[in-house]
């Protein structure tokens, strides 16, 4: 057995006693268990919040994305700086109605604001599926990782199946507590590795960045900025835009809102975490030196681009350092992930639709119970196969970003929208999307008369457009008339 | 209102720049001009932010959300 897969075992160990630890002293409750009782401090915050933002994707996505499609990859450290700036603004919203409804997941946020259970459903089931596409595209990068850092003695169906056990039993125990405790060392492992990587690599290989581009440059003219066409500068901007406004909306980053003790706490985090997204551009250093250094990926097999690298590169310890910091930055966000679906399951589907008089304690021992459920079916996708990473994660944000209207508007003191138009909203931006994404049809196709250079406008943002109109026009049919107001149910 | 108007400053940076600035030169310090751009406007965000940070008043009063 090399050193390598000792160093992952042992991580993988310390990632699950720390996890089962994590709750220590605690009572879990529900609350507890889903929102760490909403007592978290600015720093634990910032740590919960980077744990769901940095993770396998921006270790394998990142870099794989660099190396399959060049300058493209910039809209990552793009939209990440201006999520933050729009989340300065939702975010202290969204927490004090978290607060003073006691709320514990993004579709009982809906089913308070709207007063509508059934809109809550909604959202937990186009929730689930994109938490779904999230946690497959951690598990799978988990094998990735494992699989090449162990040189091919663990194969990805081990591992999969191993780092899914290990999640499920620590959020099973610990909740999102057991999530915010693997992250802090997850946070301080992958940006040593990150920043070391991406300076030595072009350092070593080329003598420094500026050699770098102009070698890539040489070698594939036009490839470190965007091509004219496809992913081209509508395509950046469209994208970053959407995963901007739309990055919040995530189940488990909303949810991850709820455990700060305080609004100003999602303002300060607002603020300084651009700074900690610099770390992707190490990645895409990294990627661009993998393009000269290991060339001839292509597919999913991009994603391998990075560890095939520092394979090539370094020593098997070292290797097994990678393969640990990898390992955790999927099952940091795998654990919210799941904590934040079993919730939903729970609380919002079954409790909302199925026995309204469920105790709380019974809805948290309900949830826990949906932890392993919910694995099984990730697993399952993971094992399958099929798109790279980036892919899973755009179409992922692109489902998410529609629960934005009906979210912000509610936050208003008098809100336009109503449940039905909420309901409408949600419901024609998701099924427009599909269709969008399952017939390739851009807004081109659908209203001739365009310029053809909308052909490249991100497909989540003609569905929101098509989500607003909907729920525009519900809102204005269905707005309560004072007179009638009484016999609303 | 100003806070809100400054916010907006990093969308007009990142979105509506990115046509004018997708081009390899000038280099900066070795980076295509497009990549020196967008870390630019990382820097450049975060420093906006903070002043927003300041400048909004509601992060002065404590009393409607302080936490217990």
């Amino acid at each position: 057995m090399s050193i390598a897969i000792v160093i992952i075992f042992l991580t993988a160990i310390g990632a699950l006693l720390l996890g089962l630890l994590a709750r220590r002293g605690r009572d879990m409750s529900l609350e507890e268990w889903s929102v760490g009782g909403r007592s978290f401090g600015t720093v634990l915050v910032f740590i919960l919040l980077a744990g769901e933002f940095y993770t396998t994707f921006s270790f394998l996505g990142a870099s794989g994305f660099t190396y399959g499609k060049g300058g493209a990859a910039y809209y990552i450290l793009a939209y990440l700086t201006l999520n933050q700036v729009a989340g300065y603004w939702i975010l202290p919203g969204i927490w004090r109605a978290a607060r003073r409804e006691r709320l514990v997941s993004q579709a009982h946020f809906f089913v308070r604001q709207y007063d509508s259970p059934g809109l809550g459903v909604l959202v937990a089931a186009v929730g689930l599926i994109a938490l779904l596409f999230y946690f497959v595209l951690q598990l799978k990068g988990l094998g990735i990782i494992v699989g090449i850092a162990s040189y091919g003695a663990i194969p990805p169906s081990v591992s999969v199946w191993v780092g899914a056990a290990i999640i499920t039993a620590y959020v099973m125990v610990s909740g999102v507590r057991g999530a915010v405790w693997v992250a802090v060392i997850k946070d301080v492992l992958i940006l040593t590795v990150v920043v070391f990587l991406g300076i030595y690599l072009p350092l070593h290989y080329f003598g420094g960045y500026g050699a770098l581009f102009s070698a890539v440059e040489q070698a594939k003219p036009g490839f470190t900025i965007l091509p004219p066409k496809g992913n081209g500068v509508v395509w950046f901007q469209t994208t970053v835009f959407v995963n901007a406004v739309g990055g919040y909306m995530w189940p488990h980053m909303f949810a991850a809102i709820f455990t700060a003790k305080d609004a100003r706490i999602a303002r300060r985090n607002a603020v300084v975490m651009p700074l900690y997204s610099l770390m992707l551009l190490f990645v895409i250093f990294v990627g661009f030196t993998a393009l000269l250094r290991v060339p001839g990926l292509s597919g999913d097999d991009v994603d391998l681009s990075l560890l095939t690298l520092t394979v090539q590169t370094f020593n098997p310890w070292f290797i097994g350092v990678i393969g640990a910091a990898g390992l955790l930055t999927a099952l940091v966000p795998g654990s919210t992930i799941l904590t934040a679906a079993a919730t939903m399951l729970a609380n919002d589907v079954y409790r909302g639709v199925i026995r309204r008089d469920l105790t709380e304690a019974s809805v948290n021992r309900l949830a826990r119970a949906m932890v392993p459920l919910v694995t099984l079916v990730g697993v399952f996708f993971a094992l399958k196969g099929g798109t790279t990473i980036v892919g899973l994660l755009l179409m992922g944000y692109n489902f998410i970003v529609q629960f934005l209207p009906a979210a912000a508007f509610s936050l208003r003191a008098r809100n336009p929208v109503t449940r039905q138009g909420a309901f409408a909203g949600i419901l024609a931006g998701t099924v427009s999307l599909t269709a969008l994404t399952l017939t390739g049809a851009t807004p081109v196709d659908l209203l001739p008369f365009l310029p053809a250079a909308l052909q490249d406008v991100n497909a989540g943002l003609t569905a929101l457009l098509i989500n607003l109109a909907a729920t525009g026009i519900v809102s204005l049919v269905t707005q309560p008339r004072p007179v009638l107001a009484a016999s609303e149910s | 209102m100003l806070p809100r108007l400054l916010s907006l400053v990093p969308f007009i940076g990142l979105l509506a720049g990115i046509g004018f600035a997708n081009r390899v030169e000038p280099r900066i310090l070795g980076m295509p001009f497009l990549l020196a751009w967008v870390v630019g406007w990382l820097f450049i965000s975060v420093g906006v932010m903070a002043i927003v940070y300041r400048l909004d008043p509601t992060n002065r009063a404590n009393d409607d959300e302080a936490g217990g």
